[in-house]
């Protein structure tokens, strides 16, 4: 009894709540390992790309609101999704044209591209700033819970309570079937094999007819939507703060550069990693050595490794350590 | 005329110095015609040219009686024109099936037919079709090369070098090859470092120095001439 209650008490402060970060970290990491591995520059401007296409999901999940559509137990946000995304991929495809595709012809080195990529970034949290503000802003409705801490406490007869949200749910859901989607155009279509191509040998891919403006094209709009989606259900599951976003970059790195950067599949997965070091070093495990232990043995502090301030500084140093032992990545995989 | 021919090219690169002067290279289907010259030459160089990835600044191209001169290197390929290049001449992060794959890009038709064509004429491609080229064998991946060139079954093959780093016997092998695609009746142009073998397997030969024809005839009348012999052939 007591440990299930300790794997209750897991699964409800740790493994889902990483499971969920997990997979809105992944959906910005495989969008970071895109843009890198076809359009070779890191894009700095990431994380506020993720909070413009956010922006309008929330300023349209207001409007619905205002004259009465909703989705009925989910969360409004998810009708404005197809339109957020056309905001955003329209956002990039302009950026593209009038700042990226004079240096990507140019042929400038990545980094110029990576500094270019800041500007950008600052123009677009300037922009979010003007059409939003910088404030917390909550567009979850619907219903909230799927399964209540007392409804299991009921249902089971154990002390501890699960909660389950229906945004953790969502996320879970939502990520892994826009993931497969998205690895079976990279893997099993002539426009997914041949994106692959181009970023393996760009001059090759020339000579066998790939047209790179199509390819160019098709990365913002796979880099959109998984943008888009990743911030949308980030901003569902906390907040929506713009600045949040722009933090977020930290660990949405990390989590690409942990998989390999370039490497769409250890992305995924490194964003699981960097969500799980997160979440085990900085929660605090008394209450899961109570269970477990003797009360003689019980411990009097919070056993916590690390407080919740420094959770950046776990992303930063699994980057740093990565970019120093392994800096081809920890998983074994293909390259876009 | 020739069904592929450049006419007294002149081209270098951007505003750089012209690396190749009013050099002339043909090619009819159905025959082998080898580059060679010393390195440096402006071997590589012409056959780009031919390609269009550099702009001629006087001279032409033409295939088929068509002057292709203003045409983009895409619009060249469309024409079936295939070029394997010196280098990096495969997708290394994909497997052999995916590299075929990628060479039929322009091909709107059914290509499992032309793949099983390429494994019949490859027979090592299909036995590791599903293997990333990366981990193959130099002489693997110049077939490889071949082979994604071939996909888009072109009238005219460029092959810049295509026994660099093989040895000896794979080198007999791929010129086997090479004597296999030329009876399917493609026009083929291969710059080569093994001057000598790579003669005794062309109709054709010319010699570049300095990006001009110094000289040029059949295998057998500059494999037999003195001067060539003696500044090109080692012997
Ligand atoms: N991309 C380039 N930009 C500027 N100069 C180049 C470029 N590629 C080649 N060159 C120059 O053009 C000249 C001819 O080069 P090219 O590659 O055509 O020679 P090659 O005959 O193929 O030699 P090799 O036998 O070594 O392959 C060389 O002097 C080289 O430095
Ligand atoms: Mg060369």
């Amino acid at each position: 009894m007591e440990l299930t209650n300790a794997i209750i008490l897991l699964l409800n402060y740790t493994i889902l709540p990483a499971l969920t970060y997990g997979s809105q970290l992944a959906l910005g990491a495989i969008f970071v390992t895109l843009i890198y591995g076809i359009l070779r520059f890191a894009n700095f401007a990431t994380g506020d790309m993720m909070s413009f296409g956010t922006m309008f999901a929330v300023l349209l999940t207001y409007y619905f609101q205002s004259i009465g559509i909703s989705f009925g137990v989910l969360p409004t946000a998810l009708l404005t999704i197809p339109f957020a995304i056309f905001m955003m991929i329209f956002y990039m495809l302009t950026i593209d044209k009038f700042v990226f595709s004079y240096y990507r012809v140019k042929k400038s080195p990545p980094v110029q591209l990576a500094m270019v990529s800041v500007g950008v970034m600052f123009v677009t949290q300037a922009i979010i700033r003007i059409i939003i503000g910088p404030f917390d802003r909550r567009f979850l409705d619907g219903e909230k819970f799927i399964l209540k801490a007392t409804e299991f406490k009921e249902m089971t007869g154990l002390s501890e309570g699960l909660t389950i949200k229906s945004t953790q749910v969502l996320t879970i859901f939502i990520t892994i079937v826009v993931v497969s989607i998205m690895f079976w155009f990279l893997n099993k279509t002539k426009t997914g094999t041949s994106m692959r191509a181009y970023s393996d040998n760009e001059d090759l891919a020339l000579l066998s007819g790939i047209d790179p403006k199509r390819v160019v094209l098709i990365t913002w709009v796979i880099a959109g939507i998984l943008a888009t989606i990743g911030g949308i259900l980030y901003g569902l599951d906390k907040s929506y703060r713009p600045f949040v976003y722009f933090n977020n970059m930290l660990p949405i790195f990390a989590a690409a550069i942990v998989g390999g950067i370039g490497n769409p599949f250890g992305a995924f997965l490194g964003g699981y990693v960097i969500a799980f070091a997160e979440i085990f070093l900085t929660y605090a495990y008394k209450k899961f050595f109570a269970y477990l232990l003797p009360e003689a043995l019980e411990p009097n502090s919070m056993v916590q490794l690390l407080s919740t301030d420094y959770k950046f500084a776990i992303s930063f140093s699994i980057l740093v350590l990565v970019l120093l032992f392994r800096p081809s990545g920890i998983f074994e995989g293909k390259k876009i | 005329m020739a069904f592929f021919e450049g006419n007294k090219m002149t081209a270098g690169y951007g505003d750089g110095p012209d690396i190749i002067s009013s050099c002339s290279i043909n090619v009819d289907r159905g025959e082998i015609v080898a580059i060679l010259g010393p390195n440096g030459a402006g071997k590589s160089t012409a056959m780009k040219a031919m390609l269009g990835l550099l702009n001629l600044k006087s001279g032409s191209v033409n295939i088929d009686g068509k002057d292709i001169s203003k045409f983009s290197p895409h619009d060249r390929i469309k024409q079936g024109i295939s070029f394997v290049p010196q280098t990096r001449n495969v997708f290394a992060e994909l497997t052999v099936r995916e590299n075929l794959e990628v060479g039929a890009f322009l091909r709107e038709d059914d290509i499992n037919k032309v793949i099983e064509e390429i494994y019949e004429l490859f027979p090592i491609l299909k036995e590791k079709k599903s293997q990333v080229v990366g981990q193959l064998s130099g002489g693997q991946r110049q077939q490889v090369a071949l082979g994604r060139a071939l996909m888009i079954k072109p009238s005219v093959l460029m092959l810049d070098e295509p026994t660099a780093g093989v040895s000896p016997i794979v080198m007999d092998e791929l010129f086997q090859h090479i004597l296999k695609v030329k009876e399917t009746n493609v026009a083929i142009i291969m710059v080569e470092q093994n001057a000598k073998q790579a003669l005794s397997i062309s109709d054709r030969g010319y010699v570049l120095v300095t990006g001009e024809n110094k000289f040029e005839g059949s295998g057998k009348e500059l494999l037999n001439d003195p001067e060539v012999r003696r500044s090109f052939l080692g012997a």
